[in-house]
């Protein structure tokens, strides 16, 4: 999901620990925003956590009688950390033992653990930490409040005598860990977060250290339970015989065959297809082959993706909607006899997270049940509680680890979630597991949109750039989907052109016109979103327009950054530690360089590649973030390194291409994902900083492409413009 | 028709067509769900086991071809290379959101067990086979190289 718009307005809740400014935070949003910082343990959840012995402090924190602190996880964990980031900050004002603190993804419930940037729970935009970190602090520090005021009580001395550290009271003689005092403590009052005094940065022991293991255990032994894994009393596994091309629906079929197969329970037509229901998956998906289906194409989306891009390059030959305008760019470039310009093409994209689509269902009556790696709660609940007709309280949803999302699990329209549900609610009171294979995950769509730009610029006397025209052409992300009201605004959908609206260089004359074609291609975000693109255009253009002058790429952007002082620095430091302009490549080497700016943080990555004819190989990339205060510096790394792989794949080799409105592409043989041996090694630098945590899980995308185009226009003297690049 | 498999040394009989990929036998009859789905055409390593020691692809070895073979899953792993790389896993951080990690700790335990000193290029061509979409690959290959050298001082120590 794409949430930069609230990043790039500085929403992040402040570091300052003060009442004051936390509340101008949540102020500035809606109802709900106040709501998800209620502490209170309400009699329902503290009934439910009573269950298992742990006692509930407040929304997020639990300590059970034998001293294990549970903090409520109330984002996904996919990979990003979340577990071990958001757990962290709670650790630190509750002063426990890294060790004692375990953590659970947090149950669907809004009002208790809505995104503060999104005014409902749900994960993306890279704002986890940015949203959790005062109020995990908080929760954090509210539980040690009422720990101490048990001791206090207990010991009949002043709670602000009463030290705390690493799980322990004390107090003169007195000693109790954190569940000794749990009970005592769940009795009383949670503080009012205005009394709450946090730490300052100078006082933490956990936020910023490298060593804090990671809290979302069981992933080098097997034992991490994921949806796939889910295996409850008298399930079924479904699969399901969507249409072969986008928008096509089941004219008849003939499930004769595939019901006298063995293991089979039922097949029967949903929306988007025949699903087969199984004892186990291979019964299931063999079955389906047995299937006859006729597909009615009347609404189907037929053309291939070389028409979608034949369409948009004529597009961009044409004004569109004007989504930024400084000065009169276009009038200054048509008195220019010297204009640069530079067409950009961008395939569409599939998320091909490891572990391929999947839901778990249970329907009875008026109520649901679910187990998945739920990224959307509030949307996907409310989705569930429409189709059945039901209170969106009546959906429960246990959210698992999911392998892997990059934008496809939170999807606009629940697609994979309501398809389980409307199976489910065939077979009332048996758990249904949805099982996609792969080929079903690559084909589904919901992919990063196809887009053509065009860039022309034309240069002043010095070679800097004096106008700048950008248009691009592509499908909107948001349009039809609840954040439509939230992203689009006078047609335009931020998410098209954020990158190169609020344009990081100095141009004194600029325009940006925006083309959102409507196709019948579902699209969706995908890891950095509209950044995918634009930040590839805008810094293979500025590397361009620095060839063209005659000066150092590096130096060139320093110029233009004159008032950016945050890229100024990354760009330097990355530049520093990769020995820019002060080492020599080896023969054949070539060297390049982006910084880009996403999700409140920014990245400058600098890529060392060889060339041997017309392959390439890129070796090496340095990495320098500024995401604000680090929570965990390894994971921030982990995170810029798992960011540039995934960029360096679509760089590389991923495309999703259509021929007759059929996704040509099935498999990993096909759809052609990095694999080890051409991951460069990476290093990535921190820039210290005191400023509030920004994104991390996807600002390291977007420069990586950039960065190996320029380093191969810096070897071969050729601008490639079209992703995947490719030299022949 | 029922098949007798040798896992993680136990004997386990199942009933089911000869054609059913191990893995979903595994999986879905023997609930070790360690071992993972990931595409069912050999090509991303997420069902990564063990049979008579070969890292081998089970979303594309029927069950009749398993039959009589030394099959060890994620959950069986008990050699000290295997431990060695867990370790390593572990201190390094190397999983993010973990799905292909089972595969990926197959591969390079079995990578140890028959090089106990692997070169960038051995690592590259032992598991390139294996697929992290999360981009692990630095992180796998400095817990290969950190499980080798631990590897190495354990059996030095013991010798």
């Amino acid at each position: 999901m794409n949430f930069s718009r609230f990043m790039k307005a500085g929403a992040s809740p402040a570091l300052d620990s003060s009442r004051r400014s936390f509340l101008k935070i949540t102020a500035g949003g809606t109802a709900g925003l106040m709501l998800g910082v209620s502490f209170t343990a309400t009699s329902a959840s503290a009934q439910s956590a009573a269950t298992d012995s742990a006692m509930e402090l407040n929304a997020f924190v639990s300590i059970t009688p034998d001293n294990v602190v549970k903090v409520q996880i109330k984002h996904l964990e996919m990979g990003q950390g979340v577990y071990t980031g958001l757990a962290t900050c709670v650790a630190e004002e509750l002063d426990a033992d890294w060790s004692q603190v375990v953590c659970e993804h947090a149950p669907a419930n809004t009002a208790k653990y809505a995104n503060l940037l999104m005014g409902q729970q749900g994960t993306g935009g890279s704002t986890a930490m940015a949203n959790s970190f005062m109020q995990m602090r908080q929760a954090g520090a509210a539980a040690r409040a009422m720990l101490v005021s048990a001791a206090a009580a207990q010991w009949q001395v002043p709670a602000r005598d009463i030290q705390v550290s690493n799980g322990v009271l004390s107090h003169g003689n007195h000693t109790a860990t954190f569940g000794e005092l749990a009970v005592a403590a769940a009795q009383l009052a949670a503080p009012d977060v205005s009394a709450l005094t946090l730490k300052a940065p100078a006082e933490f022991r956990l936020i910023g250290q490298d060593n804090t293991l990671r809290k979302d255990v069981g992933k080098h032994n097997g034992t991490a339970i994921y949806t796939q894994d889910i295996k409850l009393p008298g399930m079924l596994t479904a699969v399901v015989a969507h249409s072969p091309r986008f928008g096509g629906k089941v004219k008849s079929f003939d499930a004769s065959a595939a019901l006298a197969r063995k293991g089979v329970q039922h097949v029967f037509a949903i929306d988007s297809g025949i699903a087969v229901l199984a004892n186990d998956y291979w019964s299931a998906t063999k079955a389906r082959e047995l299937l006859k289906i006729e597909w009615d194409d009347a609404t189907a989306e037929t053309r291939s993706s070389s028409d979608i891009l034949l369409q948009y390059r004529e597009l961009v030959d044409t004004t569109g909607t004007v989504a930024e305008s400084h000065g009169s760019a276009q009038a200054t470039l048509a008195q220019s006899d010297d204009v640069h310009e530079l067409v950009f093409e961008y395939p569409y994209l599939a998320h091909a997270q490891m572990e391929p689509m999947n839901c778990v269902a249970q329907v009875n009556g008026d109520s649901a049940e679910m187990w998945y790696g739920c990224q959307s709660a509030t949307g996907d609940q409310a989705a569930i509680a429409g189709l059945l007709g039901i209170a969106p309280q009546r959906v429960s949803i246990n959210t698992l680890f999911a392998g892997g999302g990059f934008g496809r699990r939170a999807n606009p329209a629940s697609d994979y979630v309501l398809e389980t549900v409307r199976i489910a609610r065939q077979v009332p009171g048996t758990p249904v597991k949805l099982v996609w294979s792969r080929e079903d995950d690559m084909q589904a769509g919901y992919y990063r949109p196809a887009y053509v730009h065009k860039l022309s610029a034309s240069l002043d006397g010095h070679g800097k750039p004096a106008a700048i025209q950008i248009r691009v052409a592509g499908q909107s992300i948001m349009a039809g989907t609840s954040m439509a009201a939230m992203m689009i605004t006078n047609g335009i959908d931020n998410s098209s052109v954020e990158g190169l609206t609020e344009f990081s260089y100095e141009v004194p004359e600029r325009q940006v016109e925006l083309h959102s074609p409507v196709n019948g291609v579902p699209v969706q975000w995908w890891r950095s979103v509209g950044h995918t693109h634009t930040a590839f255009s805008k810094e293979v253009f500025i590397d361009a327009l620095a060839r063209k002058a005659g000066v150092d790429p590096v130096a060139y952007r320093l110029d233009l950054l004159k008032n950016n002082p945050r890229e100024t620095a990354v760009l330097k430091l990355a530049a520093e530690k990769a020995g820019w302009g002060t080492t020599t490549l080896p023969a054949g080497w070539g060297r390049g360089v982006a910084v880009h700016t996403s999700f409140g943080s920014t990245v400058a990555e600098i890529v060392d590649v060889s060339v041997q004819g017309n392959t390439f190989k890129v070796e090496r990339v340095v990495a320098a973030i500024d995401c604000g205060i680090a929570v965990n510096p390894n994971i921030v790394r982990a995170q810029v390194e798992s960011a540039i792989a995934y960029g360096l794949s679509a760089a590389l080799a991923d495309e999703v291409t259509l021929t007759d409105g059929n996704v040509d592409q099935t498999n990993f043989h096909t759809y052609r994902v990095l694999r080890m041996n051409a991951m460069p090694s990476v290093e990535t630098h921190i820039v210290a900083s005191t400023n509030p945590p920004s994104g991390v899980g996807e600002p390291g995308t977007p420069p990586i492409a950039p960065a190996v185009a320029n380093a191969l226009a810096a070897i071969t003297g050729r601008t490639l413009t079209r992703l995947p690049l490719k030299l022949a | 028709m029922a098949y007798l498999l040798t896992i993680n040394g136990q004997s386990h009989e199942v009933d089911v067509e000869g054609d059913m990929p191990l893995l979903w036998v595994v999986r879905d009859h023997l609930n070790l769900t360690g071992t993972k789905f990931g595409c069912g055409l050999a090509q991303c390593g997420a069902c990564t086991v063990h049979i008579d020691g070969v890292a081998t692809r089970t979303c594309v070895l029927s069950v009749a071809d398993s039959v009589g073979k030394n099959i060890t899953t994620i959950e069986g792993l008990t050699s000290p290379q295997a431990r060695a790389v867990q370790q390593a896993w572990v201190e390094l951080q190397v999983p993010q959101c973990g799905y292909c990690q089972s595969g990926q700790v197959m591969s390079a335990t079995a990578l140890l067990e028959n090089n106990s000193n692997p070169s960038d290029a051995d690592i590259d061509a032992a598991m390139s086979g294996n697929i992290c979409r999360c981009g692990t690959y630095p992180r796998i290959k400095a817990g290969i190289k950190m499980a080798a050298v631990q590897f190495k001082n354990a059996a030095g120590a013991t010798s």
